[in-house]
């Protein structure tokens, strides 16, 4: 059979087209991009018409996602781990009022923190939700769980959640596809009051959640995604959740692990057969990708029962991504020492590109910051929060999307004056909007910089939703035209940005400051595509 | 049959090209392959690392294990000690030898390379000279694939053949500019 060589995210867009998604709803963001990308440029996507533009953010992505489930389509949302926070409510909702449409709600979590400010686990989003969670194990697993989990949710009459790490979506191997299904036709849900969660449905559906739980369960017991294996030593018992998995039988000779094993890629967690492990095995250990949630659920709270080790025991890590090294040490396994890295080795951490705007900017503020004194500025997530390292040491916070300008708001209420923040145009109009109305709303003295580079530019360059509208969403929310101030991010401007940054620090009121200059790399890649075009 | 390699570079220097051809040849071949990339913030300057797998039979985790790494294929000097612990003892390093110098502290590598040579079979090539003799600067990437490719155990034939279908698109003339670069690469380390 054909493979074709797929990342872990690019399988699960493949899948999500292959099961006869009508569409992807999104915002980007690492380790989760991809997979909307890939439908983007996916050739049955784009003949069918799926819907693909990115959202403003996954709030509004998770909510689009299920209108179309409403409708009785079947639909996908896709974001990193921290946007589930931003899309919580609906997630924790959707839950509740259940689906028409299979829904999928794929959020890719990064242990380690790559790219992310934290690393949190989604299962405790799912767990916490009571919805079903599908955890691959690698990148053919991603595929078929995509396939068939639009139909696992029809049946369950509930959102799934699939949820990745890092390493799996950005890994590549080579991945069998299944064939192509038609779209769900228009359908409205047969009761027309299913998504109506006034308190007196609500409790009714809540109830109908808590009741399938067992079912849930036995799913799980059922799945062949999770699997007893025997073993011959019986003085261990490993529990495996997703591409754990792999690490465990990459310590042994064609995987032949000696201890029988538990793996879970599908929650609820398969009870029957942790009871089977907890009752053949001396000990046991739990090997998972992030947060220990299943050790917790199994480790013995009063300590009179069976050991149970992991992350939390110590026998690995408590924080980071595993790898086949932990897992080697937690099975007891010596290895030589390696090859030690040279004393001289510097680090290489990311920093802004050559000719990027964001640098025109920050030597501009830095120069009324050495007036006013450090610890003013409040920035946000992008490119330009590489403004915190040397030569610019410029912005002081980054905290999650959008709190820029609302913790400026706040220190400004408490009497830090002046104050500024810097924030991007796609995270302005995902998450700052609001709080620039909270800003309006009370005239509070604050400079917001929006530093426009009219990209989504640290995922990649994706089309920005703030293009060509930021400075007629600041006059409609009602900022004064007088301090929209706009400003060309280039190294020649540079006396006249701080003339304009100064002018509006002196204004007792809401300045609004935007330096356009369109993301370079953006430019190289536009070029780039021009050039492929014309050559066709 | 097995190859692990640790590929790196400075985010940016396109290491995944060099990983896309040894995929498509592995694909060719039938063999299984994993290949584990850095995407995102990295990917702005800094440090980037591909782990990549190639085997006959299934290949379980995505990242290699230390000490197991038949080479190091670095795309720069320094990037090249970054993953040293990875290398296996019958390992192999193969690094370009032009620096990228976007560090304010970048070291004297001299010395280290001098250190390790006595202990680890190192390859050290000027990728970027030798593909600007051959009229391609921007094929440094598949002449450090040829420096490398007498360690992989995939028929030179096999790989060459990944490297058409990886530039078939940008037309036949870049497609022999790299097989050019890659022989060069390759008869650098074999001669």
């Amino acid at each position: 059979m054909q493979r074709n060589l797929l990342l872990g995210v690019e399988a699960i867009g493949q899948a999500a087209v292959d099961a006869g998604i009508s569409g992807v709803y999104a915002y980007p963001g690492t380790p989760s991009t991809e997979i909307t990308e890939y439908i983007q440029n996916n050739k049955t996507a784009i003949e069918r018409g799926i819907h693909r533009e990115w959202s403003a953010n996954e709030k509004t992505a998770l909510e689009e996602a299920l209108g179309v489930s409403y409708a009785g389509k079947r639909s996908m949302a896709c974001m990193k781990h921290v946007g589930l926070n931003v899309a919580a409510d609906v997630f924790m909702n959707a839950a509740i009022t259940g689906i028409n449409g299979g829904l999928v709600i794929t959020v890719a979590d990064d242990p380690s923190q790559h790219s992310s400010q934290n690393e949190q686990d989604s299962r405790f989003y799912g767990k916490f939700a009571m919805i079903p969670v599908f955890e691959p194990s690698n990148q053919q697993e991603a595929y078929d769980m995509t396939y068939e989990a639009f139909e696992f949710s029809e049946k369950t009459k509930l959102p799934v959640m699939m949820r990745i790490t890092t390493r799996l979506a950005h890994s590549r191997a080579g991945v069998v596809q299944k064939q192509l299904q038609p779209e769900n036709q228009l359908k409205l849900p047969e009761n027309l009051m299913q998504f109506m969660l006034l308190p007196a449905y609500g409790r009714k559906y809540y109830q109908n959640l808590l009741d399938k739980q067992g079912w849930l369960t036995e799913l799980s017991e059922e799945s062949k995604y999770n699997h007893f294996s025997e073993g011959t030593d019986k003085s261990l018992g490993v529990v495996t959740c997703g591409i754990a998995h792999n690490y465990l039988l990459e310590n042994y000779k064609d995987g032949h692990c000696p201890y029988p094993v538990v793996k879970i890629s599908q929650y609820p967690v398969p009870d029957k057969w942790l009871k089977k492990l907890e009752n053949e095995c001396d000990e046991l250990l739990v090997m998972e990708e992030g947060y220990p949630l299943v050790e917790e659920m199994l480790k013995d709270f009063f300590g009179k029962g069976k050991k149970v080790c992991g992350r939390l025991s110590g026998a690995l890590p408590r924080r980071g991504e595993l790898n086949p090294d932990h897992v080697a040490k937690a099975l007891g396994k010596e290895k030589p020492a390696p090859y030690e890295i040279p004393d001289s080795l510097a680090n290489r951490p990311p920093s802004l590109c050559a000719g990027c705007g964001h640098q025109d900017t920050y030597f501009a503020l830095n120069e009324v910051i050495a007036e006013i004194g450090n610890g003013r500025v409040f920035s946000d997530i992008g490119c330009y929060t590489l403004g915190a390292l040397p030569p610019y040491n410029t912005i002081n916070t980054c905290v999650d999307m959008g709190a820029s300008i609302t913790m400026a708001k706040g220190a400004s209420d408490a009497g830090l004056l002046p104050v500024f923040a810097v924030i991007g145009d796609s995270t302005f109009t995902h998450s700052g909007i609001t709080g620039l109305l909270d800003c309006v709303v009370e005239n509070t003295n604050v400079n917001i910089i929006i530093v426009d580079n009219e990209a989504v530019a640290m995922t990649g360059g994706q089309d920005s939703s703030a293009k060509g509208r930021i400075e007629k969403i600041c006059e409609g929310i009602g900022v004064s035209p007088d301090h929209i101030r706009l400003f060309v991010p280039l190294k020649k401007n540079h006396d006249e940005i701080v003339k304009i940054i100064k002018e509006e620090m002196e204004y007792n009121g809401v300045s609004v400051i935007i330096g356009r200059r369109e993301c370079i790399q953006k430019i190289a890649r536009t070029k780039k595509l021009n050039k492929a075009k014309k050559s066709e | 049959m097995k190859t692990d390699i640790i590929l790196a570079g400075v985010g940016g220097q396109g290491i995944l090209s060099i990983a896309a051809t040894l995929g498509a040849a592995a694909l060719n071949e039938n063999y299984h392959l994993k290949q584990a990339e850095t995407h995102g913030m990295s990917q702005r300057g800094g440090a980037v690392v591909s782990h990549l797998r190639i085997s006959d039979k299934p290949i379980f985790s995505d990242l290699i294990p230390m000490g197991e790494a038949d080479i190091i294929l670095s795309v720069e000097p320094l990037e090249s000690l970054r993953y040293l612990p990875y290398l296996s003892k019958e390992g192999t390093l193969v690094t370009n030898i032009t620096e990228f110098r976007n560090i304010p502290d970048y070291p004297g590598l001299q010395k280290t390379f001098e250190e390790l040579s006595g202990k680890i079979n190192i390859i050290r090539i000027d990728a970027d000279k030798i593909a600007r003799e051959i009229g391609n600067p921007k094929a440094s990437n598949m002449v450090m694939l040829g420096a490398a490719s007498p360690f992989i155990d995939i028929h030179e034939e096999i790989i060459v053949e990944g490297i058409r279908t990886i530039f078939k698109q940008k037309g036949e003339k870049i497609v022999e500019l790299n097989c050019k670069a890659f022989e060069a690469g390759r008869n650098f380390t074999v001669r």
